[in-house]
């Protein structure tokens, strides 16, 4: 096989974005369309999906709105797809608490949104034959999962677990070849990082050795990677995107 | 939430200091203790208890806690 850039195209594929209402999923759904995908996009806002449709390249997209918190929304969301070559799992929250101030409500939020939603998702798209041959599943973890830091306990775990939940989901489809990957950014300039001040932003910007923190498209491009031709042969890794922060 | 309840919550979110040390004129950020960890739960526990928000900066401009107090009260 000949080295091209048809190798990354995404031309025939149909790929599931959650998120794809904001930051990294939106960018997402947009880049995985300039390279030819029809997307199936994600979220609970119905209006920035809408947004995000029109701001993508033409093809055969669709919105399904869904909660990933709420079981009924999940299984909708599996009955009303196509069969997919691709699923990003991008949709999650960060709310930071130190640990001698969480409750049952607030673990329990960060958990079933970034961990329970997805894993059943997964789920009900393997139970309803959604997942194509050769798929590519990816999941949108964090640098947190190694790198942790003052009051992110219950997100740190969860993306930890996202991890370990994508290496065993990636045994249990190799009857199907396909293929299970996670990501990992460091600080991504989206809303999630928004609730921090300015002066600290910028603190932590400093402290960055490229300088700055990610774009949403340039986590988008990773997924365009694992999604293409380009990663037939990868299956179980995760991919740190961080402007060199964790190099130490 | 009188000054005096206040000083006694602000007192609690400190593990290693002892609770005799806090008066309304203590200069918080003169603690040992004092830090981004203890900050967060100074944060918390105003929003929490008193169902008011400050921020790092606010905490940063003040300089005794019944400034902080007053700070808080004004919001
Ligand atoms: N930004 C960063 O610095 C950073 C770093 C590392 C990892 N990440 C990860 O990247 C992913 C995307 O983050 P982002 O920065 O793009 O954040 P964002 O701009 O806040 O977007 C979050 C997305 O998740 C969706 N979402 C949240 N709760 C949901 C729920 N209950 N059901 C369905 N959808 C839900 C939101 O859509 P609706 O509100 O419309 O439902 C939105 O599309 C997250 O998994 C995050 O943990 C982000």
């Amino acid at each position: 096989m000949s080295m091209n850039n048809a190798i990354f195209s995404l031309e025939g594929k149909t790929i599931l974005v959650t998120g794809a209402s904001s930051g990294i999923g939106k960018a997402t759904a947009i880049e995985c369309s300039k390279m030819g995908a029809n997307v199936f996009l994600s979220a609970r806002n119905k209006e920035r999906l809408e947004q995000t449709l029109s701001e993508m390249a033409p093809g055969n997209h669709c919105i399904i709105t869904a909660d990933m918190t709420n079981l009924e929304d999940i299984q909708k969301l599996a009955e009303e797809v196509s069969v997919l070559d691709g699923i990003a799992l991008i949709a999650g929250i960060n709310d930071k608490m130190i640990i001698k101030k969480i409750d049952d409500e607030y673990v329990s939020k960060m958990l079933s949104t970034n961990l329970s939603g997805p894993a059943m998702l997964v789920k009900s798209l393997l139970k309803d034959k959604k997942i194509a041959k050769q798929a590519s599943i990816v999941f949108m973890s964090s640098v947190s999962a190694f790198y942790p830091s003052v009051s992110n306990a219950m997100y740190a775990a969860s993306k930890a677990a996202v991890n370990q939940f994508a290496k065993v989901l990636a045994l249990e489809v190799l009857p199907l070849k396909a293929r299970v990957n996670c990501i990992q950014p460091a600080f991504v300039e989206t809303e999630m990082i928004h609730k921090y001040s300015e002066e600290t932003l910028s603190e932590i910007r400093s402290n960055y050795p490229l300088g700055r923190f990610a774009r949403p498209e340039e986590i988008a491009y990773a997924v365009i990677y694992y999604m293409s031709d380009a990663s037939q042969m990868v299956t179980g890794t995760s991919l740190v995107i961080d402007g060199g922060y964790t190099i130490h | 939430m009188t000054l005096d309840e206040f000083v006694k919550a602000f007192a609690a979110e400190f593990d290693d200091t002892p609770a005799e040390q806090f008066t309304p004129a203590t200069k918080y950020r003169e603690l040992d203790e004092w830090g981004s960890l203890v900050a967060l739960s100074i944060i918390s526990m105003v929003d929490d208890e008193m169902d008011k928000r400050v921020t790092g900066a606010d905490l940063r401009n003040c300089t005794t806690i019944e400034d902080l107090y007053h700070l808080v009260e004004s919001k």
